[in-house]
């Protein structure tokens, strides 16, 4: 099945049920896009020069790149729950169903607000979610897909986490970001407990996912200070306590074996 | 007493549309013109008084302004959090599974390591160790010990995603990020024990499910949420 088509399918269904118009009719206008909407003075470029911050993309760049994410994860579970009806046991659907719910979600938040902004969305990538043949069996194998469901999950936390700054000069859409980033947190912490893992991520264990994505998860210092100086707690627990970033090439580059065109 | 009242009436009206938002003092500052930026934010905040809360003259402690008053306010929470842990994991309910009490104590570590950051992290700023009020808690009892887990794990998780966009220092905001993805993983850790393998890790009374958007509460609607367990008086006058 074609992924765009999927894609598209999801975007005009959802688009549907949650367009701002009939939000805005129904009076429960919600989401990042009304408020962008309903404040576009927020999307004033102006800003960036008094809160100046490490980040030189624009806050639609980032929401771009957030929903290139959101693609990938959102096809990866549809796929998941449509491809293969064998794929993910009885008593786990209702958990992938969840989550592919929130990612469809994110799609149309994302893309309502780049609009909103004045920006255009990208376009769904076509993916691969064999990697070129690397995961197979990812529609065949439940531990497979599992794996892989937590190498996007945990991705998609140390993302989001790594353009916060980039965005704390439009309130609304940094919330919004915010508000996202911690249901992909209660993504991965699911995801890697249905695996047998910890729901956090301990030194750079990657449990079978992609080293890549726990570079640095081993760090200790925080804000300059080293918490291992000033707690009595052990060294991995500190680790666990704290996720770390990634950098936007970062996560491209743990994206891209995933992305055909 | 009636403007505690008032708080607690107001977190009744469902604080989840970002819409309700109010202009905080970083739009203040940044409408006010470049000209003020540079000036401290106790200036900052003072020049803004149309989001003060005026009258109640601090009686407990309070929690202080701007991002010194985020990261206090974060303080308190992280303290109440860290004491309950520890509170569960001296002596577990009745029944706890292996499963259980490994979780439990790990969230109990990172609670810790939390608390200990920001007490270190605030120096002399920081607000006194916390008095906490657990009476209401059956600590020998699973379904009263993960259920109140449940509600602050919840309540830790809207608590940062709420206070995120008062943080005026890009530092401050990405530690916060560190700490609030964790409290999400615990959350949901938690909320899966209590309903295993459902929607409820992420469940639609806590991530709207038309918007995929967890919720976000602002200091003043999670102050009357944790006021319950903490005995210290905390005031919290010049934040949001």
């Amino acid at each position: 099945m074609n992924l765009e088509n999927i894609f598209n399918k999801i975007s005009s269904s959802d688009k549907k049920k949650f367009s701002r118009r009939d939000a805005l009719k129904n009076g429960s206008m919600k989401g990042l896009a009304g408020i962008a909407a309903s404040i576009p003075i927020l999307g004033a470029t102006g800003m960036k020069k008094v809160f100046a911050n490490t980040s030189s993309d624009s806050i639609i760049d980032i929401l771009n790149f957030a929903l290139t994410l959101e693609y990938l994860e959102s096809s990866f579970y549809q796929k998941g729950l449509t491809t293969n009806p064998n794929l993910i046991p009885a008593g786990d659907r209702n958990v992938f169903t969840q989550i592919a719910n929130h990612e469809g979600a994110h799609v149309i938040v994302l893309r309502d607000t780049i609009t909103a902004l004045g920006g255009s969305p990208v376009v769904s990538p076509v993916f691969d979610f064999t990697a070129s043949g690397t995961y197979a069996d990812v529609f065949s194998n439940y531990q497979t897909f599992l794996t892989l469901s937590q190498s996007f999950e945990d991705t998609g936390v140390r993302a989001y986490k790594g353009q916060a700054a980039g965005l704390i000069a439009n309130d609304a859409v940094l919330t919004a970001a915010l508000q996202i980033h911690s249901v992909e947190a209660r993504h991965a912490s699911e995801v890697r407990r249905i695996r047998g893992q910890k729901g956090w991520i301990s030194l750079t264990d990657s449990g079978g996912a992609p080293a890549a994505i726990y570079v640095r998860e081993d760090n200790t210092i925080q804000g300059g200070i080293d918490v291992r100086t000033i707690t009595t707690v052990s060294t991995i627990a500190i680790t666990e306590a704290f996720d770390e970033t990634l950098t936007k090439d970062e996560v491209l580059a743990i994206a891209g074996p995933f992305i055909v065109s | 007493m009636d403007t505690e009242k008032k708080q607690q009436e107001s977190t009744k009206e469902k604080g989840g549309s970002i819409l309700t938002l109010p202009l905080s003092r970083k739009k203040f500052l940044v409408f006010s013109g470049l000209s003020v930026v540079g000036i401290g934010l106790g200036i900052a905040a003072q020049g803004c008084s149309n989001d003060q809360v005026v009258s109640t003259p601090p009686t407990g402690t309070d929690l202080g302004s701007g991002d010194l008053g985020i990261l206090n306010y974060a303080y308190a929470l992280e303290q109440l959090e860290a004491a309950f842990y520890i509170k569960v994991t001296s002596s577990f309910y009745t029944g706890a599974t292996n499963e259980e009490t490994t979780i439990l104590t790990s969230i109990r570590d990172h609670e810790i390591a939390h608390r200990d950051f920001f007490k270190a992290a605030l120096g002399t700023s920081a607000i006194p160790d916390l008095e906490v009020d657990f009476s209401t808690i059956n600590f020998t009892n699973r379904q009263s010990v993960l259920t109140t887990a449940k509600t602050f794990e919840d309540l830790g998780v809207s608590a940062y995603n709420g206070a995120g966009y008062y943080i005026q220092d890009a530092g401050y905001l990405l530690l916060a990020g560190k700490i609030v993805s964790v409290e999400a993983r615990h959350a949901a850790a938690i909320r899966d024990l209590l309903n295993p393998r459902s929607s409820d890790f992420a469940g639609n009374d806590v991530v709207d499910p038309s918007t995929g958007l967890d919720k976000q509460r602002k200091p003043s609607e999670v102050l009357p949420l944790a006021d319950p367990y903490i005995k210290t008086i905390i005031t919290a006058n010049n934040l949001p």
